[in-house]
């Protein structure tokens, strides 16, 4: 490859880089402007710098003293924790069977999971409302994690166990033949080897839980118990849009989850597309 | 005792505290800044004075009125929850609120107490009342007639300024424009109707005054807001919530809306009237009342309004100079006069969609002032269906149990040879199998179901398939109209194909650009590039919302960069489907660069280099090494990428939010808006999901044969 071409590539996604990031740094910048409204510009640095909006965001308390946005950052964080836990837990036993034994009901069992993404999430809303209350998890962080690590588990299992189908066998048998129990085998051998697609399949049962609003702004009636996003909503109403304030929460809630992606990039691209290949 | 000590036995005094005395009321509301603060200080007085816990929840405004509805009914809600009375009626077939006997009718303002009542009943005590009034500038001569204010507004013309700014779009705006020219909303029936002379009348004077360029564009708060603040108009028409907007610097004084001259009827707007009312279902009744009253009357008022600014409903508040030397709050209380309080009749709320449809239509310039109200009145009909008749479930019940009976026989009939894993496999999948049914495939069943009823107000009557027969047949409006399914179902699959094809061909590009060896800054460029998917998708498409901003938003702003005019991207189809398909592009094409990443390394690097050794082209090599051994790699990704794109609710419901007049809606948001913003048809929206189901299944179907997966 000539010199030539080279710069020209670098050019070329150094432009692409820029364009793909203009978004991100216009939000940076409403999120530092002193205003709270939109301004017609092209430019997206910001003209004059403060941390107000991140000062009344993060400081956000209610009438009884409490700290609002660190009792919400934490209860976004056991949410979306919890979540990725009883997920994760869930699917890497589901998927592992799916992918190894045979069974009755296996087949259809899989179709079965591949149905339940087709029925648009937001309409089970109504049914899910009335089940909790059965149930007696209304207005409950637990009845939360319930819900997200249940409604993630068709896509964690159908990508473990696409993952799965892609390592040999030959070591699993051979540790059988050596005397090990199924469960020292799944435990010692088969998760270790299964990392990248854990990691992607719990970045992605994270994500779901940490960035779900409708859901959580339904059932939980407690401002200290909120998640991030449900207190974000607050700055966008139909009538008023406080942008920097808004702002401001979008790029803390964003903080975390992009810290995660950058720390498990290297994954992403080996658990997302050995799942795929055989799918 | 030591400190340790001394801190168990105050926690476990508190504890028994507690215990003994009743659980907090709760008191729920929509207010922010002063009013909430108001609030919050009224309560911890309420609890200072009664020795009753209060618990405030500020709740998004819009998510209230749905909160309130799924939750009240049952058992969860709070004690005492302040809303507008325009959704009394709704509130009450809900059997959410409980009647108020004890309101002392004669301490507040007449036209609040009517508000708030009920076949004779009264429900909840009057807060606050807002309405609209006239918000003109320092220096310029308050109009009282439409004739006087056409004589005034032109002096005040130039390229970069206008006369007077309202949001025209929205009939909460035009209800008093249509009064003001003799419009009766509804007929004898209580019907509402649209399509009559005064309403064209009134569309009429509101385009003229656009066409000359009096009234701006495209008006919405925050404009009426910025052109007046920066001096570019003489008035604008706004609520009481407007003065905490204008900037302290500029003087202003407010009037009563003009009379219309053509007519001498006053413009009457709509009265809302804040109101605490009681929940049906609180356990402690007695308190509640208690609380719901305490909010509305005295030292309460007197913080609602000092630091609310709210303008009070109880009449002893303006025998105190603090009310009623407020210039701002006695300037509304005249305007108030000439208001009518907003029907609190189920009708009113089928009104303002259809309404919001023709002013748009009309104030762009597509449809004639005259062809508006008929315009309406077909969104009206198709909106509001009639109750469906009651179906004989029988036949229904009999199919489902010979469906079930067939597959438990065909089940049986199969041949098995017994595994040794079938134990072992059952317990692996067990806890996540039992999972799922509880609380996947239970609320699927019964979305399912919920398509065979009609519901009204709590009630669900079983119909059969009419809600299909309705959708399939797209009763009340044409074919090719946004409203019938057909035309939805054909943006969807555009949407959908658009999207998939983008999101493809720019990630498979990019990632063929980041495959370049000698590339020492790739790391970089891929951590960059991943950015848009790590951020979470609403607020990518709150951001591009405000990006596709017609006058701040940054797209027009660097449009304007290339000397391109601004364009106003939610008023045509064309431009507001691009908007969505360029949000979802940004959104989606780094899965997959990362998918394509990942299956371009699985190729053989030798491969091509036989390829360059016998002479062929790069694009040669593309097409015949490349395409062919990324499809098993990609295709699942495709199909997977496929179905996320057809159920994308956030960005249709956010970014071009259906405009123009529900054009630009997929299936998901359609199904969402009759569930939940059309007087709540569960079962027309259930039978809506059930169909998005089957084109899915369908597809699922095609996709299976075209990957070449044996059938399982």
């Amino acid at each position: 490859m000539t010199r030539l071409r080279l710069f020209a590539l670098n050019a070329l996604l150094t432009l692409l880089c820029v364009a793909t990031l203009y978004p991100v740094l216009w939000v940076v910048k409403l999120a530092l402007s002193p205003t709270q409204t939109l301004s017609l510009s092209a430019n997206p640095l910001p003209e004059a710098v403060t941390l107000d909006h991140f000062r009344a965001v993060l400081g956000s308390s209610d009438a009884q003293g409490r700290w609002l946005f660190g009792r919400q950052l934490l209860s976004s964080l056991v949410v979306s924790g919890a979540t990725t836990l009883v997920g994760m837990s869930l699917a890497v036993t589901a998927a592992y069977a799916l992918s190894r034994f045979r069974f009755p009901g296996k087949d259809s069992g899989l179709q079965l999971l591949l149905v339940t993404q087709m029925f648009p999430a937001t309409l089970m809303l109504v049914p899910l409302y009335s089940l909790l209350q059965t149930l007696g998890l209304l207005d409950s962080l637990g009845g939360l994690v319930l819900v997200y690590a249940t409604s993630s588990l068709p896509f964690c299992v159908w990508m473990l166990k696409g993952y799965f189908d892609t390592l040999p066998r030959e070591l699993e048998e051979a540790a059988l033949m050596d005397g090990a129990s199924r469960w020292q085998v799944f435990v010692k051998i088969v998760l270790p080897l299964a990392r990248p697609a854990l990691a992607v399949t719990a970045l992605f049962s994270f994500m779901q839980a940490w960035n779900e609003f409708i859901l959580a702004a339904t059932l939980l009636n407690d401002a200290a118990r909120f998640t991030l996003p449900v207190a974000l909503q607050r700055y966008v109403g139909e009538y008023k849009t406080e942008w920097g304030h808004f702002a401001a929460g979008a790029l803390l809630i964003s903080a975390p989850v992009m810290a995660l992606f950058f720390a498990l990039q290297r994954y992403l691209i080996g658990g997302l597309t050995a799942g795929a290949v055989k799918g | 005792m030591s400190r340790g000590a001394r801190r168990v036995a105050a926690s476990l005094l508190l504890l028994f505290a507690s215990a003994a005395l009743a659980a907090p009321l709760r008191l729920w509301h929509g207010y922010r800044g002063g009013e909430e603060e108001a609030i919050e200080r009224i309560a911890r007085q309420f609890t200072a004075e009664t020795g009753l816990e209060v618990e405030a929840l500020a709740v998004p405004y819009d998510a209230l009125s749905s909160k309130l509805t799924s939750a009240i009914p049952h058992g969860a809600g709070p004690d005492v929850f302040i809303f507008a009375h325009e959704r009394l009626r709704q509130f009450h077939r809900l059997k959410v609120v409980a009647p108020t006997p004890a309101l002392e009718t004669d301490r507040y303002l007449l036209p609040a107490v009517a508000a708030l009542e009920l076949d004779g009943a009264h429900y909840g005590y009057p807060l606050a009342i807002k309405c609209l009034a006239l918000f003109v500038r320092e220096g310029v001569a308050a109009p009282d007639s439409t004739d006087a204010l056409e004589r005034v507004l032109p002096a005040h013309l130039s390229p970069d300024t206008f006369g007077i700014a309202w949001e025209a779009g929205d009939f909460y705006f035009h209800a008093p424009i249509l009064a003001g020219f003799g419009g009766q909303l509804f007929g004898a029936d209580g019907r509402a109707r649209f399509d009559t002379p005064e309403m064209a009348r009134s569309l009429t004077w509101v385009k003229s005054l656009q066409d000359r360029a009096l009234l701006p564009q495209e008006v919405s708060g925050a404009l009426v807001k910025t052109l007046f603040n920066e001096r570019r108009i003489a008035m604008a028409i706004s609520g009481p919530w407007f003065a905490s907007e204008i900037d302290p610097q500029l003087g202003y004084s407010v009037h009563p809306l003009p009379v219309v001259s053509q007519t001498g009827l006053p413009m009457s707007p709509f009265l809302g009237v804040e109101a605490a009312f009681d929940s049906a279902r609180s356990e402690q009744a007695e308190a509640a009342q208690r609380l719901a009253r305490y909010l509305s009357v005295g030292d309460a008022t007197l913080q609602r309004v000092t630091l609310g600014r709210q303008i009070p409903a109880e009449l002893a508040a303006w025998d105190d100079p603090l009310v009623s030397g407020d210039p701002l709050i006695s300037a509304f209380r005249a305007a108030a006069e000439r208001a009518t309080p907003t029907p609190n009749t189920l009708e009113m709320a089928r009104v303002w969609e259809p309404m919001k449809l023709a002013l748009k239509a009309v104030l762009q310039g597509g449809v004639a002032p005259e062809d508006a109200g008929a315009l309406a009145d077909r969104r009206y009909r198709a909106l509001n269906r009639e109750a469906l008749p009651q179906a004989d479930p029988r036949p229904w019940l009999i199919a489902l149990a010979v469906g079930v009976s067939w597959l438990l026989w065909r089940h049986a009939r199969r041949p098995r040879q017994p595994s040794p894993e079938t134990w072992l496999g059952l317990t692996w999948v067990a806890p996540a199998a039992l999972g799922l049914l509880a609380l996947v495939l239970i609320p699927f069943v019964i979305g399912l179901s919920l398509s065979l009823f009609h519901h009204e107000a709590g009630d669900y009557t079983f119909v059969g398939g009419a809600n299909f027969v309705d959708i399939l047949t797209s009763r009340g409006y044409r074919f090719n109209e946004p409203l019938s399914f057909y035309f939805t179902l054909a943006v969807t699959l555009l949407w959908t194909a658009v999207n998939v094809v983008l999101h493809v061909s720019l990630g498979l590009f990019l990632a063929i650009l980041l495959k370049e060896p000698l590339l020492k800054l790739r790391a970089v460029y891929r951590v960059l590039l991943i950015v848009p998917w790590a951020v979470p998708n609403y607020i990518t498409a709150l951001m591009w919302k405000g990006m596709f901003h017609r006058q701040f938003g940054a797209i027009n702003a660097l449009l304007g960069l290339l000397g391109v005019e601004p364009v106003s991207w939610f008023t045509h189809w064309s431009t507001a489907f691009a908007a969505n398909v360029i949000t979802n592009t940004w959104l989606g094409f780094p899965f997959m660069m990362v998918v394509s990443l990942g299956a371009l390394q699985s190729i053989p690097a030798d491969l091509y280099e036989a390829a360059a050794v016998d002479g062929a082209s790069r694009w040669a090599q593309f097409r015949h090494i490349t395409l062919p051994l990324l499809r098993p790699a990609l295709l699942p990704a495709v199909i997977l990428g496929s179905v996320w794109t057809f159920n994308m609710f956030n960005i249709i419901y956010l970014v071009s939010g259906g405009e123009p007049g529900g054009g630009t809606d997929i299936l998901v948001s359609e199904a969402f808006r009759w569930a939940f913003q059309r007087n709540e048809q569960y079962g027309f929206a259930a039978a809506y999901s059930v169909l998005i189901f089957v084109v899915l299944f369908v597809w699922s179907r095609i996709t299976r044969r075209l990957s070449g997966e044996e059938p399982a």
